[in-house]
Order: structure tokens, then C-alpha cells, then sequence
């Protein structure tokens, strides 16, 4: 029991199947709380799978089928009292691109809330005011929040995707490469951004870029063709890989 | 090269005669009709509702608010059911099926339209007369007829405008927690709102448009309808009804009508069109 409590989040024998396609074999990894993991890996490794695993998200995938279990704090998401619905709003998402609504800058910050029932106008602004806060948007945005939330700039649309997902106060913040579509600047304010967040959310992130993964994490996972290659701390990953395979990739050998 | 340049004349030419053909026809009805307008005096062609074509007066207000009424009720029933239908097949069915009844649909739009005048004839008018009451004839019969006529251009549309939202959009709705019917409602529908709109002028523009199976179900009267059971002729049935044996200034306001009506659809196709550029321009950043 106390093993289960020390994750937040805990995937066991994890397997994924896209038809015949075996995607994720055998997983086994522990997400500690409030902390940043990262997930690297060469390309079509599973990353994002394994990511999507934690909220369910490849249940929209037809061909998808998975076995083994994964717990959040200590409840198997697969079958016990969770709602699809509730596990989402615990375990949120963000994607690799910046995906906000065609809405206004507020409809896309109260569409979580609304969704999950909240109607009362005054409420709605003080979470929109709140969630903007927290990804440090509030003074730039806090004049034009009727205007649409394509007219932001990328780095701008990104941290509205986070605030959306604070909104709607979550547990979890998986991230499927933010930073991949932003440039430099914009990456580096991300990332301070989930320095921050990480102090009162579970952040696990995907990322093809190992100075990301170095720079952010406290633990990471490498991958490599569905398996899970190895799991530690982030600075032993990197500069002292147990297994070879670890080695050559974080060496760049895998380009 | 040479075989290329030859192509592209040939081609350039049949376009231009189509485009010619078209403007001739336009500079026709124009020619014919507009004089009489004036003649007649703006204000009693179309504020005047009496249209005694044997006294030589000739006031389309009745027929207008007609073809009005008879096009706003076929677009409330109309969009109701091809919205649903649209929301149905793109979210709520597999996609298979749905691969399958888009095309039957869409065959519908091929039927002529007398028969669906036939069709309304024989089971909608009976239908209302008994139920409803009134003649049968009615606004209401054709609002329903014109509402299935417009079904298959407003679903088609309404489908393709809903199937070209991003499939991002839809994934983070999920992942926020939303059901379907939420994702469809809050974020869907909106996201294709200018395609949608687009696909209900178009249906719009068929439904003022269709003559055959209206003259078959409106009675034709010549009276402002007061309630929709009233019977009521529209400004496509008038020409139809009148144009075989018109002479002199008749015939001439007859082309005037058509003018009238030339004018509503151009407007409406603007309309169209510029809703849906609308949509190119807001859908850049994505
Ligand atoms: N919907 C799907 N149906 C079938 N196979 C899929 C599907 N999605 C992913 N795959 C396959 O599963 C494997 C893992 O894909 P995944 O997207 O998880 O990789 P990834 O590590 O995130 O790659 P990338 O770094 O390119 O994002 C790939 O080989 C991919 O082709
Ligand atoms: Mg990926």
C-alpha cells in the first residue's frame, strides 16, 4: 500500500495493441507527485501511447486495446469508480499543437468548467482570471479576453492550452511535446512555466529533445520500440546509463 | 507545347461561351423586365398586391410575401432535420454506415421535382386537411415538401463543413472531459458554423427557386396568407402559371417577377459566398 501511495500515477504490465500491432509491451512505472518525468525516445517509439494510456485517451482509437492496469493514487482507472469524464478532468493534456478552440480567449478558459457543470457567470470569471494567472497570460490577455483565441501568438496559445487545463483544476498535466512548435524563447518560458506549475501538479512530458528533458525533469523514462528501456533519475539517465541502449541514445548515436 | 496551347484555346472558349451564355440570359430577363418596373412605378409593382394582369395591373406583394413564407417555413423544418441528420452521421454513427447513407442522401437531390410535388400532393395535403384543417393547399404542405427537397444539399454541406473541423479541436474537448454530445454542441457546431450557414443559404436559394412542386401544393391563390394552412402563389408559380399565354405588358411583368426573383437569389448567393470566405480567412492559424 504505501508502494501505491508513492505514486501518483502507476502503470503495471502495461501492454497496448493497435490490432495486431503490439505498441507498448509490459510497462511498468511509477509517476512520483508533484514532480516532472520525462518520457524520450526515438521516433514511433510509444511515447505518446503511453502518455495517451493516462487518460484514456486512446479509448477513441478504435483499434486500440489495452491490458494490465494503471493506478492513480492507488485506483485502477480501468475499472474502478473513475468516470471517464472525472479522469479527465484529473489527468489533463497538452498537446504537441497548441490546440485552442475557435472560441473567444474566455470561452476556451470556461469550456472545462462548463463542461463539468459550472454555469454561474461570476465563478466562470474568477476561474478564467485564476487559470490565467497561473500561466502568467492574466496581464496580457486581461483586456481582450472576447477576442478570438487563434489571434494569439503560438507561445501565447500554448499557455492558454495550460490554463485551460488549470481551469479545470487537474491533478495530472500529461504533455505530448509542447515546446516542439515554438521557437527557442518560447520553449524556455514554457519550461519555467513547468518549473512552476510542478510545484502543485504531476507533470509527465513527452519530448523528443534531451536538453528539454535534462533541463525540466527530475525523473525519466527511455524508450525504445515499445518497451521501456529505463527508468531513474535524470541526471543518472544521462550521465550514467545502466543499460547500453540508454547510453547510445542520450549520446545522440540515434540522432 | 503546340497540342497544350490548342487544349487550353479550345477550353478557354467553351468557358467563355458558358459565361457569355449566362450573361446573355441575364441581359435578357433584364432587358424585358426591367422597363415595365419602372413603368408601372417602383413603389405599386412590388407594394401593391393586386395582380389583375386583364385590368394591366400588376402588383407582386402577395406573391413576394409567398415565396417568403413558403421559404422560411421549408428552412425551419429543413435545417432542423438536416442539422440532425448532419450531427448524427459525422458523430453518433460509425463511420461506415455513415459512408453509405451520405451518397443516398445525396441521391435524393437527383429526384425530379415534380415528383416530390406528386408525393406531396397525394399524402401531405390530405394529411393537412384532415388534421390541420384549411384546404390542404397550403404554406404549410410546401414547407414540408420544399423542406425534404432542400434535406440533401443542406446535409451534404452541413456534414462536409462539420468533417472539415480539425480533428485537434475535437481531441482536446475530450480530453477535457467532454461527451460527444458536448464536444458536438459547445465546440463543433460553432467551430463550423460558417459552413453551416453557408449550406442554409444554398437551401435557401433552392427553396425560393423551386417552381413545379410548389405550383402542385400551394393552391396558388392570389391573397397575403394569414395563417399557414392559407393557400398562397409564389413568384417562381407565377411565371409558370401565366408565362404560356402571356402577351404585351403581362408578359412583360412576368419578366419582371423574374427579375424580382434574379435579384433575391444574387443576393442570397453573395451572402453565401461571402460567409464562406469568411470561414478561409478566420481558419489560417492552424
Ligand atoms: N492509431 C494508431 N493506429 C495504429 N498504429 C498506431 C496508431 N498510433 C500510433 N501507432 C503506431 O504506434 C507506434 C507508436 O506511436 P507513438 O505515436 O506512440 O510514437 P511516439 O513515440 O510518440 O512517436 P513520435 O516521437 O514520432 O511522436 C508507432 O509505430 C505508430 O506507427
Ligand atoms: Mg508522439
Amino acid at each position: 500500500m504505501t508502494d501505491a501511495m508513492e505514486y501518483k500515477l502507476q502503470a503495471s504490465s502495461l501492454n497496448l495493441y493497435y490490432g495486431r500491432f503490439h505498441a507498448l509491451k509490459n510497462i511498468n512505472i511509477g509517476i512520483r507527485p508533484r514532480s516532472i518525468t520525462a518520457i524520450i525516445g526515438p521516433s514511433g517509439c510509444g511515447k505518446s501511447t503511453l502518455l495517451r494510456c493516462f487518460n484514456r485517451l486512446n479509448d477513441i482509437i478504435k483499434s486500440a486495446r489495452v491490458t494490465g492496469r494503471i493506478l492513480l493514487d492507488g485506483a485502477d482507472i480501468f475499472n474502478s469508480g473513475i468516470g471517464l469524464t472525472q479522469l479527465r478532468r484529473r489527468v489533463g493534456m497538452v498537446f504537441q499543437r497548441p490546440n485552442p478552440f475557435p472560441l473567444s480567449i474566455f470561452d476556451n478558459l470556461a469550456y472545462g468548467p462548463r463542461v463539468h457543470g459550472m454555469r454561474d457567470r461570476e465563478e466562470l470569471e474568477m476561474i478564467v482570471e485564476n487559470s490565467l494567472r497561473a500561466t502568467m497570460l492574466w496581464d496580457d490577455l486581461k483586456d481582450r479576453l472576447n477576442a478570438p483565441a487563434l489571434s494569439l501568438s503560438p507561445e501565447q496559445q500554448q499557455r492558454l492550452c495550460i490554463s485551460r487545463l488549470v481551469a479545470v483544476e487537474p491533478e495530472v498535466l500529461l504533455m505530448d511535446e509542447p515546446c516542439s512548435a515554438l521557437d527557442p524563447f518560447a520553449t524556455a518560458h514554457i519550461e519555467d512555466l513547468m518549473r512552476k506549475l510542478a510545484e502543485q501538479y504531476t507533470i509527465v512530458i513527452v519530448t523528443h529533445n534531451m536538453q528539454q528533458a535534462a533541463r525540466v525533469s527530475t525523473e525519466t523514462a527511455f524508450m525504445l520500440l515499445g518497451e521501456l528501456v529505463e527508468f531513474g533519475d535524470t541526471t543518472q539517465i544521462f550521465q550514467n546509463p545502466r543499460q547500453k541502449k540508454t547510453e547510445e541514445y542520450v549520446s545522440g548515436r540515434y540522432g | 507545347m503546340k497540342q497544350d496551347k490548342l487544349i487550353k484555346a479550345i477550353l478557354m472558349a467553351v468557358a467563355l461561351s458558358a459565361i457569355g451564355g449566362l450573361g446573355l440570359i441575364t441581359l435578357f430577363i433584364f432587358k424585358e423586365g426591367l422597363p415595365i418596373i419602372l413603368q408601372i412605378g417602383v413603389a405599386d409593382f412590388f407594394c401593391s398586391t393586386d395582380w389583375s394582369p386583364g385590368e394591366q395591373r400588376f402588383g407582386i406583394l402577395s406573391m413576394i410575401v409567398g415565396s417568403v413564407a413558403v421559404t422560411l417555413g421549408a428552412m425551419a423544418i429543413g435545417v432542423v432535420f438536416s442539422l440532425g441528420l448532419a450531427i448524427v452521421l459525422t458523430q453518433f454513427c460509425p463511420p461506415k454506415v455513415a459512408g453509405v447513407l451520405k451518397p443516398l442522401i445525396e441521391l435524393l437531390a437527383g429526384i425530379p421535382s415534380v415528383v416530390y410535388g406528386f408525393i406531396g400532393m397525394v399524402t401531405i395535403i390530405p394529411l393537412i386537411r384532415e388534421y390541420v384543417g384549411g384546404p390542404g393547399f397550403s404554406v404549410l404542405a410546401a414547407s414540408i415538401v420544399l423542406g425534404i427537397m432542400v434535406l440533401p444539399t443542406v446535409t451534404s454541406i452541413s456534414i462536409d463543413a462539420l468533417n472539415a473541423v480539425p480533428r485537434s479541436f475535437w481531441e482536446g474537448s475530450v480530453a477535457l472531459g467532454a461527451t460527444r454530445w458536448q464536444t458536438t454542441h459547445m465546440l463543433l457546431l460553432k467551430a463550423a458554423r460558417s459552413g453551416i450557414l453557408a449550406a442554409i443559404i444554398l437551401g435557401m436559394g433552392r427553396a425560393i427557386g423551386e417552381t413545379m412542386a410548389v405550383i402542385m401544393v400551394t393552391g396558388n391563390s392570389l391573397e397575403i396568407p394569414r395563417a399557414i394552412t392559407d393557400p398562397v402563389r409564389t413568384l417562381t408559380s407565377n411565371i409558370a402559371l401565366e408565362m404560356n399565354y402571356a402577351t404585351g405588358q403581362h408578359r412583360k411583368a412576368l419578366f419582371a417577377t423574374g427579375v424580382t426573383l434574379f435579384i433575391i437569389i444574387m443576393a442570397l448567393n453573395t451572402l453565401a459566398m461571402a460567409v464562406s470566405r469568411r470561414r478561409v480567412a478566420g481558419g489560417g492559424n492552424r
